[in-house]
């Protein structure tokens, strides 16, 4: 096939072309790949949102196929309200209305029981004669969120008008995903400070974190006082007080911070100044509205979800202290920054965003 | 012979005979009858280095060191087994996150009840002997060689950060819930938690000094097993030679860094380079740990204390920054 001449150089001249051919393709196939991402752009391209000066690092990244991606958003089940009209009738202390619903007129009262089904995924939620433990769960939980609607605007309307409703939680199931429960200690045959961590829990988000700072931080003690959220001494010299933070309280608020941030699906310097993490002279906007949200979370904890421990069954409380499923930031969140993405949940329903006196309707005359 | 089969990690050509079982067990050598009598080769290992194995010198430091080695490590084991009741299988699973771990803050000094820390303290005593006894070993292993005593000071200076993060610090913090877990991720945990509490390790000038041998001492290691590398072809890997009689791999090397940088260290120079950056990697680390919580509690603020980092007093202008409705969001009114 080749001429002679050819056959015979190549006979007197053996020469092992792998190594060259093992460096020219090497080299070549990394001159491809990076032609075809300059050429085609990142294959996982990412946005980042930023959250302070520019050149400190204070931005929050996602993946651009994660953004504009709202799974439950589809799902929420929502109508216009019916304005009353004056002197309309309310439903009153009718047999199984709620109290915190008695100001309603029946087609509003209709309309609201209608969507909390849809909400709950409960299709005999608040039937008249029904008479199970989820009547008297459903009447805590409407004054909850009234409540939250209410006296919290500062968290839940931070930004915009977005508020809750139980399908904020619910997301159409009657069990909300994203509870937790009371699970320290987590290994055996040990006590104190190695009895609470070192091992997988759902709790710790799955790092050797201690499990048990959602409890020490969001529940009172028996004195009615809640645990330190802190890491520091802020003075650059030894001056340790009795109280100060040791690392065992670094870590436990370490963990803390970690659920906070898988919560929202942000990172430490979307509230904290990337500078300085201390100082709550430095923090951006989003950190007084997470400070509200742990204290919004302590006092829903303490009225609304604790006194509930007597009226679920056995089967819907905790694996280890048969303690009352227990919500946090995650309940609501599910790794967005608002629930629900920001969704406006409850301009429809004034009937959820009063607590006392009666629905504002006003919008929708 | 192509390049590539010459330019190998591995050593190519071994030589396998009669072992070299060093210098008779008699006289002066005291110790001597204390070595192994037996010498094998393994074909896999001269790839690496060199082809023989043993004979092996244990002695008494050696016995004491593996011993209460062994002792620590099988308490840690023990506690990890017992902390998942006794469960292989769960033991297997969370190996990486179990941890045997020192006493709570509220036992201070004291002797802590065996399972909050009791056993931390017992196994902390074992590895100490350990440690240190492996250390005597070096030295008197070095002396019995009639050799300087590099090697054990160089393992001392490591020796003073695990003494400063596991005995010194703890008892100048008056507790030993200070020292560092045993475990895989938790004894990361307590590095974490170690900088975040007192605000920020990176301010400590002590820690960037270490950080600095640590990162020079790859360099150094880089730069001059490559230099000798590239000179072995001239002989330039019997160092030792070299040394005394500089041949034309020494001036080969030293030329090029000099006509690189403009200076060059010697033959023999630049081990001792490579010693000294090694060395003091952990002793200013040490420094570093100890004065943390004992003298300086909060380092980025001692820092900005003394015009270490900047102060920042200005506004941040938050109000110009990314909003949700631009970044995952629904749009505003959408519902």
């Amino acid at each position: 096939m080749f001429p002679k001449w050819f056959d015979k150089w190549n006979a007197d001249n053996p020469t092992n072309i792998f190594g060259p051919a093992i460096a020219v393709g090497v080299a070549g196939s990394a001159v491809f790949l990076a032609a075809m991402i300059v050429g085609f752009g990142q294959p996982f391209p990412t946005e980042s949102q930023q959250t302070g000066p520019r050149g400190t690092g204070m931005h929050v990244q996602e993946f651009v196929s994660d953004l504009a991606v709202y799974p439950d958003v589809e799902g929420f089940f929502t109508s216009e309200p019916v304005v009353p009209a004056e002197g309309a009738a309310m439903m009153g202390d009718a047999a199984g209305v709620p109290p915190a619903l008695a100001n309603l007129t029946p087609e509003n009262y209709e309309r609201l029981v209608t969507a909390m089904r849809e909400w709950t995924g409960i299709p005999d939620l608040l039937a008249p004669g029904n008479d199970s433990y989820q009547t008297q769960v459903a009447w805590s939980m409407i004054e909850m969120t009234q409540n939250i609607n209410q006296n919290w605007i500062g968290h839940v309307q931070a930004n915009a008008e977005v508020g809750v409703t139980c399908y904020t939680c619910h997301r159409g199931q009657a069990v909300p995903n994203n509870v937790w429960f009371k699970v320290s200690p987590v290994n055996s045959n040990v006590a104190g400070w190695s009895a609470n961590q070192n091992r997988v829990t759902m709790v710790s988000n799955f790092t050797s974190l201690p499990s048990d700072y959602l409890e020490t931080y969001l529940l009172a003690d028996e004195n009615g006082n809640y645990a330190n959220i802190g890491v520091h001494d802020l003075e650059s010299r030894v001056q340790q007080q009795p109280g100060d933070p040791l690392i065992q309280q670094a870590e436990r608020t370490y963990a803390f911070m970690n659920y906070f941030a898988n919560s929202l699906g942000v990172n430490c310097v979307f509230c904290h100044n990337s500078r300085a993490f201390y100082d709550p002279g430095q923090v951006t906007p989003q950190w007084a509205t997470a400070s509200l949200g742990i204290a919004m979370v302590q006092e829903t904890l303490e009225q609304y979800i604790l006194p509930l421990q007597d009226v679920l069954p056995a089967e819907r409380l905790g694996p280890v202290y048969a303690d009352v499923p227990k919500l946090a930031c995650r309940t609501c969140h599910q790794g967005e920054q608002q629930p629900l993405n920001g969704l406006n949940v409850i301009r429809n329903w004034p009937e959820l965003a009063v607590l006392d006196g009666a629905p504002d309707y006003s919008a929708f005359e | 012979m192509a390049y590539f089969e010459y330019q190998n990690i591995f050593t190519q050509v071994q030589v396998q005979g009669e072992p070299e079982m060093g210098i008779a067990q008699t006289g002066e050598n005291i110790l001597g009858g204390e070595r192994t009598r037996k010498a094998t080769f393994s074909t896999l290992i001269g790839w690496l280095g060199n082809a023989q194995i043993g004979p092996i010198y244990l002695g008494w430091a050696g016995l004491i060191s593996l011993a209460t080695g062994t002792l620590w490590f099988n308490i840690v084991g023990l506690n990890m087994l017992s902390q998942v009741d006794w469960s292989l299988t769960q033991f297997v699973r969370q190996l990486f996150w179990l941890a045997l771990e020192p006493p709570g803050p509220e036992h201070g000094l004291s002797m802590p009840p065996l399972n909050d820390g009791g056993w931390y303290i017992i196994s902390s005593f074992f590895l100490l002997i350990s440690v240190m006894s492996w250390w005597l070993r070096t030295y008197l292993l070095a002396a019995q060689h009639k050799m300087g005593k590099h090697i054990a000071w160089a393992f001392l200076a490591a020796i003073w950060l695990f003494l400063v993060l596991g005995l010194f610090r703890p008892v100048l913090m008056g507790s030993w819930s200070e020292a560092v877990p045993y475990g895989i991720f938790p004894h990361l945990d307590w590095t974490t938690a170690f900088s975040i509490r007192y605000g920020n390790l990176y301010y400590n000038p002590f820690h960037a000094l270490s950080i600095v041998f640590l990162y020079g001492s790859v360099l150094l290691f880089a730069m001059h097993g490559a230099t000798i590398l590239a000179v072995s072809r001239y002989g330039g890997d019997r160092e030792l030679e070299q040394i005394y009689d500089r041949g034309t791999a020494s001036e080969r090397a030293g030329l090029f860094w000099r006509w690189t940088m403009g200076f060059n260290a010697t033959m023999e120079g630049i081990h001792r380079w490579a010693w000294w950056f090694a060395v003091l990697t952990p002793i200013t680390g040490g420094i570093g740990i100890l004065l943390t919580g004992t003298v300086v509690d909060n380092w980025f603020i001692w820092a900005i204390e003394h015009n270490f980092a900047p102060e920042y007093l200005g506004a941040y202008g938050y109000e110009a920054y990314g909003t949700y409705q631009d970044f995952g969001g629904v749009p505003a009114g959408g519902n």
